[in-house]
């Protein structure tokens, strides 16, 4: 008959590691990216510039001797000092270690960019599945409320909030998600409507596979990779848009450091003594190019037409 | 003046892939003449419409020509300048594709389309090129033209767009047409439509057409000569008849056996074993060899040239070790 | 074949409505399936062949409710699949499965052939771990393809693999009936064959019943028992796959789309019917009969009113009003 291909005999199967198989398959379209991603130079450096960044705040306490300034206590006595071999950075108004303040500092912005982004992609990602999936007036509401929210300027929301519930870094991180998180819906959802369209999810439906299951083994699945570059590109603009916040001292209050309260108490020294607010500056500056050029060539190596030349 | 129109010679093409380099095109021969409807057809990864777009140095992104010649009235088209080849495209070479709604601009009318066509070509005013473009539209038969030609291409079905696309592309009076694949997304109904306007095209207009499809139907029906292609390479070339009727490639007598017929009504089609060669892959001979029923040693060496079959110089060709494979004479 | 029909469909009509602006006025009606009655009787395979827009895609889906009909009845062993409370319709669909036109985006491409072919199991049955991974061997090796292939993913395959694979997943719950929505049209000639030797050969092994959706006809005449001919969502002529193409054709879009078709073998060829314009737009269909503004021979009743589907002798439909005149 038409059976032109090599036959395998059932029972050869079970004899296939099924567990390493599955291993090594699965990750192969991620190995592709990584490929990818691995030879833009520009886009591996970025990722150092990152990874030193987090490691830093991370480990804090650990890399400065001036771990107590760097949460707040005060030095006056050292205050204003230039950067010098103790003090690499310096030290600002209060006499505390520059560089502590930015460790520390990092540990609040980068926390804030990490769970704004968190909390947006898992309200947005399950709520554009839903409205992509079903459709008619469930998609209608939903897209309905996604507009609102959108109209929101986030820094409009971060101060009516910070008015009305006092400043603080879970206020600052609620204000900021809750105009984010319309985004992914949008993204998600033209993704699945395209996604719909494929024979794939009709088969599984063919199946008899409930409307639960599809979205969660079919659809999800297919969409994470907008999403994902959505969120690296997010990550480096919600610290921004938190640093932003800060500065205008509706976020996180003094001791606390944070990087763009910093900017603004070391605003009114910056010609004589730019090094703590321009430290501070500095490192959002870096963190947040890191993260848009990460996010660049995490969105060039998940497209297989940008990844490679293809007949 | 020659009869031969446009020659093929040896054409090398590939295509620098993730996966590696894909050798599309791999010594493509062959040679249209005045006014004849000529079929390049063969089934996916042929090369055949790689090789309709190099005519026209179009090859896409990734691609590279290698290698061989494409001559128009003698002169080499693939050492042209882009100047030079900017003449030819569109008057006195032109191309359909496939999907119409893709080659039109939704923008702007089809109307409009082809006066900016007629005006980039020839040197005449808006006015007169708005009455050639009319009057061209009117040539086709198209019903009612001038409601057409005010149309948007989304207002109009696949079926007509396809034919103003060939009204399009034969606007500025153009020798040759290639067509890649032109009915292939259209029903059955419309495609007969199509393939009459060609033909009567051609005996009105004059012109060449390379028909390139995987139909070998249509190729029956509507082509004087046809060239079966096969990883790059011409397998068989000749009269329609003589291809289809009397073929000598294994591979056409494959694919000729492939289709279903009325007389094998239910009984199983024979196939041909294995699939397509990718193209990743340059065996040293004949590229059609680990499917051939009637595979020898010498098929192994290197691959066989394209030459004529049954009488010397006759317009059968095949490239074939079962048949003798010095030059005569 | 039998007496009684596995499949019968009656008056099965499904729309799609487009609507527009704030209060979603209804703007656009198309009657994708207009009324359709067709029964399809155990271990036939019933041809469905008309161009785009006829609703023979459409039928097919919404056979398997995979589209929502507006009207009708789908009676599946005389249980009507419309009517049918969740649960019920859900082990009902281990009875009927579809396989897909585009072999590419018939897979999910996040799912190996592992989990494609084993999904349906996963659903319906109790097999798990190496019980699974068999079955899902032996279901591959039945469609032609090696066993080792199961960690694999889609991309790796050429369309006629693909279809292999679609094929063994659409066997593993045993089904009675599929519907083959053009399964071979995306694919070369000589894969082609290899896949319809294939269906053919698994449905005589297995008694299994086809719908055959296509717009290719020479693959319906080989391979169908009965042909129906579908022209804007209705069915206007439906016989044996003998007589219609022994020249029986009695209805003239039959006629012309036989005469349409390119063949290699000039015996086989018909003669030439141009058809002239195009399909109508399925929203403002014509009045009557829907084929009358194309028809060479229509006549004044054809514009007013709408042929029924008669039998015109020996189990012939036909709906025409030429040809009901001449009986």
């Amino acid at each position: 008959m038409a059976n032109n291909l090599k036959e395998t005999p059932a029972g050869a199967v079970s004899e296939i590691s099924a567990a390493a198989g599955r291993r090594q398959a699965r990750f192969k379209e991620y190995s592709l990216m990584i490929q990818a991603f691995r030879r833009d130079p520009l886009a591996v450096a970025s990722l150092v510039i990152i990874v030193v960044f987090i490691l830093g705040a991370t480990f804090a306490p650990v890399l400065t001797p001036h771990a107590a300034q760097g949460r707040g206590e005060p030095n006056i006595l050292e205050k204003f000092k230039p950067p010098s071999q103790e003090h690499p950075l310096g030290t600002d108004y209060l006499g505390r270690d520059v560089l502590a303040r930015i460790l520390y500092g990092g540990r609040v912005s980068l926390s804030l960019g990490f769970l704004v982004v968190i909390i947006a992609v898992l309200i947005g990602t399950p709520l554009g599945a839903i409205s992509g999936y079903y459709g008619g007036r469930l998609d209608n509401l939903i897209m309905r409320v996604t507009d609102i929210f959108l109209a929101f300027p986030s820094l409009l929301l971060a101060i009516a909030i910070a008015a009305a519930l006092g400043p603080s870094f879970t206020n600052t991180m609620i204000a900021i998600a809750l105009t984010w998180w319309p985004w992914y819906t949008r993204v998600v959802r033209a993704q699945v409507l395209s996604l719909r369209e494929r024979y794939f999810i009709e088969a599984a439906r063919s199946i008899g596979v409930t409307d639960w299951t599809i979205i969660r083994r079919h659809v999800i699945p297919n969409i994470l990779t907008p999403v994902m570059v959505q969120a690296t590109m997010d990550l480096g603009s919600a610290i921004l848009t938190g640093a932003g916040i800060s500065f205008i001292g509706l976020g996180v209050q003094p001791p606390t450091p944070e990087w763009g309260s910093m900017i603004s108490n070391g605003r009114i020294y910056f010609i004589e003594r730019p090094w703590f607010a321009g430290s501070a500056g500095l490192a959002i500056f870096l963190v947040t190019l890191a993260f848009n050029l990460v996010g660049d060539a995490v969105r060039d190596a998940a497209d297989p037409r940008t990844r490679r030349i293809v007949t | 003046m020659s009869e031969v129109l446009l020659s093929v010679q040896d054409l090398h093409v590939r295509f620098r892939t993730y996966s590696g380099v894909v050798y599309a095109v791999n010594g493509m021969t062959f040679d249209m003449r005045r006014s004849e409807m000529f079929g390049l057809v063969g089934e996916s990864g042929c090369g055949k419409s790689v090789t309709g777009l190099s005519i026209v140095n179009m090859v896409p992104r990734g691609g590279e020509i290698t290698g061989g010649q494409i001559l128009l009235d003698g002169k080499n088209l693939l050492t042209m300048g882009e100047d030079e080849l900017q003449g030819i495209r569109g008057k006195r070479i032109a191309m359909i594709f496939q999907d119409p709604a893709r080659s039109l601009n939704p923008v702007f009318t089809v109307g409009n389309q082809t006066v900016r066509i007629i005006r980039q070509h020839l040197p005449v005013s808006r006015k007169e090129a708005y009455r050639r473009a009319l009057e061209t539209f009117e040539s086709v038969a198209l019903p009612d033209p001038e409601r057409i030609f005010r149309s948007y291409p989304h207002e109009l079905s696949g079926g007509m767009q396809q034919r103003i696309m060939i009204t399009m592309a034969l606007s500025c009076g153009a020798e040759m047409l290639i067509a890649d694949e032109p009915t292939t997304a259209l029903d059955v109904t419309i495609q007969a439509q199509i393939l009459a306007l060609l033909a009567e095209l051609r005996k009105t207009q004059q012109i060449s057409i390379l028909l390139i499809t995987h139909n070998l139907g249509v190729v029956a029906e509507t082509c004087d000569r046809v060239s079966v292609a096969y990883a790059g390479r011409v397998a068989e070339m000749g009269k329609t008849d003589d291809v289809l009727f009397h073929s000598k490639h294994p591979y056409t007598q494959g694919l000729l056996a492939a289709l279903p017929q009325p007389a094998s009504r239910k009984a199983a089609l024979q196939s041909i074993p294995g699939n397509v060669p990718d193209g990743l892959t340059l065996l040293p001979g004949c590229a059609f060899y680990e499917r051939c029923p009637f595979a020898m040693p010498a098929c192994l060496e290197k691959p066989p040239s394209l030459l004529p079959v049954g009488e010397p110089q006759g317009s059968h060709q095949v490239a074939c070790y079962l048949y003798p494979q010095e030059k005569p004479g | 074949m039998s007496a009684a029909p596995l499949l019968e469909i009656k008056s099965l009509s499904v729309h799609f409505v487009s609507r527009q602006g704030i209060i979603r006025r209804r703007t656009r009606l198309v009657r994708a399936v207009d009324e359709v009655n067709l029964s399809v009787y155990p271990q036939e395979t019933l041809g469905v062949v008309g161009e785009s827009g006829c609703g023979k895609t459409t039928l097919g889906r919404a056979i398997l409710q995979l589209v929502k009909p507006a009207a009708g009845q789908v009676l599946f062993e005389g249980e009507d699949l419309l009517r049918l409370e969740a649960g019920r319709l859900r082990r009902r669909r281990r009875d009927m499965q579809i396989v897909f036109q585009n072999p590419y985006s018939s897979f999910n491409p996040r799912f190996n052939v592992l989990n494609v072919v084993t999904e349906p199991l996963l659903t319906h049955t109790s097999l798990r771990g190496d019980d699974l991974t068999r079955r899902a061997a032996e279901l591959l090796e039945q469609s032609g393809m090696p066993g080792d292939i199961l960690f694999r993913y889609p991309h790796e395959f050429s369309g006629g693999q693909l279809q292999r694979i679609a094929v063994a997943r659409a066997l593993a719950l045993n089904p009675k009936f599929m519907v083959l929505d053009e399964p071979t049209s995306a694919l070369d000639v000589s894969v082609q064959a290899q896949i319809i030797n294939l269906l053919q050969q698994l449905q005589a092994e297995r008694n299994l019943t086809y719908m055959f959706i296509t717009h290719d006809l020479s693959v319906i005449e080989h391979i169908s028992d009965r042909v129906a001919v579908m022209y804007l969502g209705k069915v206007v002529e439906l016989t044996t796959a003998e007589t219609l193409f022994s020249g029986g054709a009695q209805h003239q879009y039959t006629k012309a789309l036989l005469a349409s078709a390119p063949m290699v073998n000039p015996a086989a060829r018909r003669e030439r019917i141009i058809l002239q314009g195009n399909v109508p737009d399925p929203a403002n269909p014509p009045s009557g009969c829907p084929f009358h503004p194309r028809c060479p021979v229509a006549i004044d009743v054809c514009s007013q009113v709408v042929p029924e589907l008669i039998d015109t002798g020996g189990g012939h439909l036909a709906a025409c009003h030429l040809v009901a005149g001449e009986k």
